[in-house]
C-alpha cells in the first residue's frame, strides 16, 4: 500500500477530482494548504505600502491507493493538474505500514 | 410646528448612529484577523458610553447658557427642563449631536489598534469626551472660535481634526506596535463599512442643516459628489503610482472626500466639492505615507484620512464659501468676492483645537499609561487582543 500525496493549484482540484474519480479511486481527503516553492509569492501595496504575501494558496489531497494501482493514479493527478507553468505543485508516494477501516475492523488493502 | 423638519432629524440622527457600526467594519476589516473583534468592540463601546455622557453633562458643557465664550453650563444636566413642547425640536438635537459625539472618539480607535488595553480605552473615551470634545464643541459652535467668523458645518475642525490629532498624540504615547503592520484581513467588511458611513453621512451633512431645507439638498449633493471626486481620484493615483487600482484606495478616497466636505457641506455649491474632494483625495493619498517617514504608528490612517481630510476640507471653506448662494450669514471665501479673513479664521479654529486636542489627549494618556497601564502584555499582543482581552474568537474553524 502507498501513501499518494499531491500538492496541487487549488483551481485544479475538480479536474484532479474528475480524473482520480475516472480511475476508480474510492476516496480521498483534500486540505486547503499554503506554502511557497520556485514560484515564491507575491507583493500586494496597501495605501502605497507593500506587503510581501511569501505563502501562496495550495490544495494537498492525501489518498490511499494498492502497490497496483500507484502508476495509474499518479499519471491521472500529473495530467488533470498541469498548467505547464510554475506552481503546479508535486506528487509524492510514501510506504504505508498499516490501514485499518475504522467501522468494520478490515486491514490492509481490504481497506482501502 | 414643521413636522417635515423635525422627521428630517430624526432620520438624520438614526443615519449618523449607524455610522459608527460602519465605522467598525471599515477598521475591522482592515485590522489583523486576530484583532477584529477588539477594533468593532471599540467602536460599540463609544455608542454604549457617548450617550450616558452626552446626556448627564455633556450637551448640557457643551451648549448652555450660551453667555460664555468657552464652555457651557450645568442647566441641562440629565436633560433638565428640554421637553418636547412645540414641535419636540430642542430633545431631537440633543439625540442628533449625541450620535456625532458617539463616533468621534471611536474615530481615534483606528490609530490605537493591535495594542491598547481595553480597561484604558474604556477610562479614555468619556474622559476624552469630556476634556476634549465638549470644550472643542463649544468653541466652535456658538463659542470665541465660532463668534470670531470661522465655520464649520457639520463637523470638520470639531470632529475630523480634533480626533485626528488625538489619534497622533495616542500613539506617540502608546508606543510602535511589536510586529510589523499586516495587510487587510477581509476587504470586504472594510468596503462593507465604506458603504454604511457613506450612507449614514447623509444624515451626519445634510442633517446639520438641522431642517428639511436647501441648505439640506446641497449638503446632501455636496456629500455625495465629494466623495465620488476623492474616491475616483485616489484610485487614478494607486493606478497609475502603484500598477492596481485597489478596493481599499477607494474606500480610503471616499471616506477622505466625506470627511474634507463635512465642514463645508452646507457652505459651499456647484462644482465646489468636486474640487475639494480632488484636493482631499490627492493630499490624503500622499499623507497615509508620512508615518512612514517619521515612524508614529497609526496603525489605519486616523492622521492621514481624518486629521488631513478634515483640515484641508476645513481651510478650504476660505477660498469655496458661497454665502449669497445659501442667503447665508457667513463670511465670503477667496473665489466668491471675499478677503482672506475667512480663511484667516478657519487656520486660526483649527490652530486651536489642535492645540487643545493634542496637548489634553497626551495628557489623559500619560495618566492613565501611569496608572493603569495603557498597553496589552506582549503575550496579549502576540495571540491577539480578540481572546486575550474580550475571550472571543472572530473565525472559527
Amino acid at each position: 500500500m502507498k501513501l499518494i500525496t499531491a500538492i496541487v493549484k487549488p483551481f485544479k482540484l475538480d479536474d484532479v477530482k474528475d480524473a482520480l474519480r475516472a480511475a476508480n479511486v474510492q476516496g480521498m481527503t483534500v486540505s486547503e494548504v499554503r506554502g511557497f516553492g520556485r514560484q515564491g509569492g507575491h507583493s500586494e501595496t496597501y495605501r502605497g505600502a507593500e506587503y510581501k504575501i511569501d505563502f501562496v494558496p495550495k490544495v494537498r489531497l492525501e489518498l490511499v491507493v494498492d502497490d497496483s494501482g500507484v502508476d495509474a493514479v499518479v499519471a491521472a493527478i500529473k495530467s488533470s493538474a498541469s498548467t505547464g507553468k510554475i506552481g503546479d505543485g508535486k506528487i509524492w508516494v510514501t510506504s504505508v505500514d498499516r490501514l485499518v477501516r475504522i467501522r468494520t475492523g478490515e486491514e490492509g488493502p481490504d481497506a482501502i | 410646528m414643521d413636522s417635515g423638519n423635525i422627521a428630517w432629524v430624526l432620520v438624520s440622527a438614526a443615519l449618523v448612529l449607524f455610522m459608527t457600526p460602519g465605522l467598525a467594519f471599515f477598521y475591522g476589516g482592515m485590522d489583523r484577523n486576530r484583532n477584529v473583534l477588539n477594533m468593532l468592540m471599540m467602536n460599540f463601546y463609544c455608542v454604549l458610553v457617548v450617550p450616558i455622557v452626552w446626556v448627564g453633562v455633556g450637551f448640557s458643557l457643551s451648549q448652555t447658557p450660551f453667555d460664555n465664550d468657552f464652555i457651557g453650563g450645568f442647566d441641562s444636566f440629565f436633560l433638565k427642563d428640554i421637553t418636547v413642547a412645540g414641535d419636540g425640536m430642542s430633545l431631537a438635537v440633543v439625540a442628533f449631536l449625541g450620535m456625532f459625539a458617539a463616533i468621534t472618539p471611536a474615530l481615534i480607535s483606528g490609530a490605537v489598534a493591535d495594542r491598547m488595553k481595553f480597561s484604558a480605552w474604556a477610562i479614555f473615551v468619556p474622559v476624552w469626551s469630556l476634556l476634549v470634545y465638549v470644550p472643542v464643541f463649544k468653541w466652535v459652535y456658538g463659542g470665541w472660535l465660532g463668534q470670531r467668523g470661522s465655520i464649520d458645518f457639520a463637523g470638520g475642525t470639531a470632529i475630523h481634526v480634533n480626533a485626528g490629532i488625538a489619534a497622533l498624540a495616542a500613539v506617540l504615547v502608546l508606543g510602535r506596535r511589536q510586529s510589523a503592520p499586516t495587510p487587510p484581513h477581509s476587504m470586504p467588511l472594510v468596503m462593507i463599512g465604506t458603504g454604511i458611513l457613506w450612507f449614514g453621512w447623509f444624515g451626519f451633512n445634510a442633517g446639520s442643516a438641522l431642517a428639511a431645507n436647501g441648505t439640506a439638498v446641497q449638503a446632501f449633493m455636496n456629500t455625495f459628489l465629494a466623495a465620488a471626486a476623492a474616491g475616483l481620484v485616489w484610485v487614478l493615483i494607486e493606478w497609475l503610482r502603484d500598477g492596481h487600482p485597489t478596493n481599499l484606495g477607494a474606500a480610503s478616497g471616499i471616506v477622505t472626500g466625506l470627511v474634507a466636505i463635512t465642514p463645508a457641506a452646507g457652505y459651499v455649491s456647484g462644482p465646489s466639492p468636486i474640487f475639494i474632494g480632488v484636493i482631499a483625495g490627492v493630499s490624503g493619498c500622499y499623507a497615509v505615507r508620512l508615518k512612514h517617514k517619521f515612524g508614529y504608528d497609526d496603525a489605519l490612517d486616523v492622521v492621514g484620512v481624518h486629521f488631513v481630510g478634515g483640515l484641508v476640507g476645513s481651510l478650504l471653506i476660505g477660498f469655496f464659501a458661497n454665502p449669497s448662494f445659501f442667503d447665508g450669514a457667513f463670511m465670503e471665501g477667496l473665489f466668491y468676492g471675499g478677503d482672506a479673513k475667512l480663511l484667516l479664521e478657519q487656520a486660526i479654529a483649527n490652530g486651536a483645537a489642535i492645540v487643545w486636542s493634542f496637548a489634553l489627549t497626551y495628557g489623559i494618556m500619560v495618566a492613565l499609561k501611569k496608572t493603569i497601564g495603557v498597553r496589552v502584555s506582549e503575550e496579549s499582543e502576540s495571540g491577539g487582543l480578540d481572546l486575550a482581552e474580550h475571550g472571543e474568537t472572530a473565525y472559527h474553524g
